[in-house]
């Protein structure tokens, strides 16, 4: 059984992002899960450098996590989502 | 067991997204599920044409990979990527207009707000009585009457 760390890594970073979203959609706060969908963004980052693509992973780093993550941010702040953690309001 | 690793997570990337876009409630969790489920599509699309291997599309002097992996998928993931964020962002402007015309971001509630603007924006027109329940309403519903010509209900 040859396993590069390659593949490890692919593992770990899937197992990652696969969390990352979870969390995203089941987690009560609001930021939390938009720094969840953040993170997810980095996880995929670092996974299209693993598939011999840089300029895709460059792209995604600025615009995916980067941008993406400020717009949302904004959004929680612009809608009043901030510290809203009422039930009722944010199941599954 | 890389290929294997890499298909299910961006399968389920993708079938997490989906599931969280029809289930989830908020509406601002659809936009952090169309993310997601975004994320796991440009996942798939980029693996469809990766050779294993094989060395990144970058010919340099001298140099030439015998295998490289598909630069075209990349260059529609490249595009997807940019895509995405704008739709991401025009999705949040429409939330923002959705929570200053109804009031909230609870998915059904934004529906029966709206119903109920749009009936009572149709009253005044008419001079049929409104139905009780938009969603159960007694027997048929009755239709608007038309407005006649002379008279003007405005």
């Amino acid at each position: 059984m040859v396993e590069s760390i390659e593949s490890w890594i692919a593992l770990l970073l899937v197992g990652v992002m696969l969390s990352a979203a979870l969390v995203a959609l089941l987690s009560r706060s609001h930021l939390v899960a938009v720094v969840s969908v953040s993170v997810l963004s980095l996880g995929l980052t670092l996974l299209f450098v693993l598939l011999k693509a840089p300029d895709v992973a460059m792209t995604e780093g600025v615009v995916g996590a980067g941008l993406s993550s400020l717009i949302l941010a904004l959004a929680l702040s612009r809608l009043g989502l901030l510290r809203s953690t009422k039930a009722g309001a944010t199941d599954e | 067991m890389m290929e294997m690793v890499l298909y299910a997570g961006a399968v389920g990337l993708l079938v997490i997204g989906i599931a969280g876009l029809v289930l989830s409630h908020h509406l601002f969790r659809q936009v952090l599920a169309l993310v997601i489920a975004e994320a796991g599509a440009n996942l798939l699309l980029l693996l469809a044409g990766y050779r294993f291997g094989g060395e990144a599309p970058i010919w340099s002097e001298g140099s030439f990979p015998s295998v490289m992996v598909d630069p075209v998928p990349q260059a529609m993931v490249l595009t997807a990527i940019v895509i995405g964020v704008g739709i991401q962002a025009l999705a949040i402007a429409l939330l923002i207009r959705v929570r200053q015309q109804t009031g909230t971001l609870d998915r059904e509630q934004a529906v029966i707000e709206m119903r109920e603007a749009l009936d009572q924006e149709l009253g005044r027109f008419s001079t049929a009585p409104k139905p009780r329940s938009q969603y159960a309403p007694k027997g048929e519903r009755p239709l608007y009457p038309v407005v006649e010509e002379g008279q003007d209900a405005r």
